[in-house]
C-alpha cells in the first residue's frame, strides 16, 4: 500500500525536478508557474504517480489542479 | 475482451520504406537548445524522415510492396486480398487500397479496402486480413501499413512536429498449415476520440477559410483545426496503462510462458512512454526493439518499421516468437502473439 501522506507526495513530486531548488516545494506550491514545468514535468508526473500510487493521473487531473496539494488529493481519491 | 485466435495463416514476408529526406530534431527551429535536448532524451526521437509534397503513404507502401512481391518471386494475379492500413489515405475517397490494386497490378479479383486505424492499425489490420483469409480461403494477402503524418502536422507545434515522421509497409500473408495460431486481444475506448484529432475536413465539420487559420494554444503550441492536436498528457497516461494491461490479457488469456518470447515489438510512442511500459511488464531491454530514435513515431508503421529496421537478420535467420503491441488514436489498442519461420525481411528501402 502507498504511503498517502502529502509530506511523501511532496518528496514524490520534487523528484521530478532538475533545475528547481526542492526545498523551495511545499503543498501550496503552484506547479505550473515553477520555471522548469512543462509538459514532459507532466509526464514524468503521471509516471511517478502510476509507479508509486499504482493511479492513474489523467491530463484533465493535471490541468484541473493549481497546486502540489491538489494534485495530491486527486491521487488521494483515487488510491482510496 | 475481445481474446480469439486465428489458424493457419502466416507471415511471409515483411518489408519497410522510408523516404531518403532526414529531418534532425537538433535542428528544430521552434525550440531552444537547452528545451530541444530535454525533448531529446525524454522522446528518444533524434531524426525523423520526412515525406516531400509528392510522395504519400500510398507511395511508400507501394515500393515495399514491390520488393517483397518480386523479392518473394509471387505471381501478381495470386493475391487474393490486399488490405490498406492507414491515417493518411491518398483521397477522402476512394479508398487508397484500390488504387493500389492498380499500381501493383494485381488481379481485378482481388479484395481490397481500407481500414483508417493508426497506431494500433498493424495489429488490427493483421486480425483482420487474418481472419477474413482463415475464413475465406483466400490464399495470399498484402497488408500495406504506412502513414505520413508530416503531411497534417503543424511545423510550429512543438507537442507533434519534432515527435512524427514517415513511414510504409509492406506484409505478406498465406493461408498454410501453421504450428501455432496468431492470436490477438483487441480492444477500444472512443470516450478518448479527442486525444489525437484532426477537427476538421470529415464530415463532421467541413474544411472551411476558418480551418486553415492558425491559433496559438500555448508558446510553441501553434496549428489550425485541419492540422493534428495531440493531447500528450492524456495519451502517456493512456500508453503506460493501457498497453501493459493488453499485453497482460493476452499472455494470460492464452497461457503464454512471457520468458519463451524472443521479442516485444511496441508501437513507438516515444521513448518515456515505451521505458515506461517495458519496466511495468518487466521486460529485459534486449527484448523490446526500439526505433524511434531514427523514425521517431510513425503512427501505423511503427510495429513493422521497427521488426525490419532492428530485426531484420533475426527474423530471416531464425524462428521467431513475438509480441506485437499497438496503442493510441481512437482511442485503440490490440495485441498479438505470433510465430514467424524464418521469413523474407529485405533491408530497409529508402527513396
Amino acid at each position: 500500500m502507498a504511503n498517502l501522506e502529502v509530506s511523501t507526495f511532496i518528496e514524490h513530486f520534487s523528484a521530478q525536478l532538475e533545475d528547481t531548488d526542492v526545498a523551495s516545494i511545499n503543498a501550496d506550491t503552484v506547479f505550473r508557474e515553477l520555471d522548469e514545468w512543462d509538459s514532459l514535468t507532466a509526464l514524468s508526473l503521471i509516471a511517478m504517480v502510476d509507479e508509486e500510487y499504482q493511479v492513474k493521473l489523467t491530463g484533465d487531473d493535471i490541468r484541473s489542479s493549481k497546486t502540489v496539494a491538489e494534485l495530491f488529493e486527486k491521487v488521494k481519491a483515487k488510491a482510496g | 475482451m475481445a481474446n480469439f485466435s486465428i489458424k493457419n495463416v502466416a507471415i511471409k514476408g515483411i518489408s519497410a520504406c522510408v523516404p531518403k529526406n532526414i529531418e534532425s530534431n537538433i535542428n528544430y527551429p521552434y525550440l531552444t537548445c537547452d528545451e530541444i535536448e530535454k525533448f531529446i532524451s525524454a522522446t528518444g526521437v533524434e531524426q525523423r524522415r520526412i515525406a516531400p509534397p509528392d510522395v504519400c503513404a500510398s507511395d511508400l507502401c507501394h515500393v515495399a510492396a514491390d520488393k517483397l512481391l518480386n523479392d518473394l518471386q509471387w505471381d501478381r494475379n495470386s493475391i487474393d486480398v490486399l488490405v490498406f492500413v492507414s491515417q493518411t489515405p491518398d483521397y477522402l475517397l476512394p479508398t487508397t487500397s484500390t488504387i493500389l490494386q492498380d499500381r501493383l497490378n494485381l488481379s481485378t479479383q482481388c479484395v481490397c479496402f481500407d481500414i483508417p486505424l493508426g497506431c494500433s492499425g498493424y495489429v488490427y489490420g493483421l486480425s483482420v486480413i487474418t481472419a477474413m483469409m482463415s475464413a475465406s480461403g483466400l490464399k495470399r494477402g498484402l497488408l500495406l501499413v504506412g502513414d505520413t503524418l508530416s503531411k497534417l502536422v503543424s511545423p510550429t507545434d512543438k507537442s507533434t512536429a519534432p515527435l512524427f515522421g514517415d513511414g510504409g509497409t509492406a506484409t505478406a500473408l498465406e493461408i498454410g498449415e501453421t504450428e501455432s495460431p496468431m492470436l490477438f486481444n483487441l480492444g477500444t475506448d472512443g470516450a478518448g476520440y479527442k486525444a489525437i484529432i484532426i477537427p476538421d475536413g470529415g464530415c463532421r465539420n467541413l474544411a472551411k477559410t476558418a480551418s486553415f487559420i492558425s491559433k496559438t494554444y500555448e508558446e510553441g503550441v501553434e496549428r489550425n483545426d485541419y492540422q493534428m492536436a495531440l493531447d500528450g498528457m492524456e495519451v502517456f497516461s493512456f500508453g503506460i496503462t493501457q498497453a501493459p494491461k493488453t499485453v497482460n490479457s493476452l499472455l494470460d488469456g492464452f497461457n503464454i510462458n512471457k520468458d519463451a518470447i524472443d521479442y516485444f515489438v511496441f508501437h513507438q510512442a516515444n521513448m518515456k512512454m515505451n521505458k515506461m511500459i517495458a519496466k511495468k511488464l518487466k521486460l529485459p531491454e534486449d527484448k523490446v526493439p526500439m526505433s524511434l530514435k531514427y523514425f521517431g513515431n510513425t503512427s501505423s508503421a511503427t510495429i513493422p518499421l521497427t521488426i525490419v529496421a532492428q530485426l531484420h537478420n533475426s527474423m530471416r535467420m531464425e524462428p521467431q516468437r513475438m509480441v506485437l503491441c499497438g496503442f493510441g488514436v481512437g482511442l485503440s489498442w490490440g495485441a498479438v502473439y505470433l510465430e514467424t519461420n524464418r521469413i523474407l525481411c529485405p533491408q530497409l528501402i529508402e527513396i
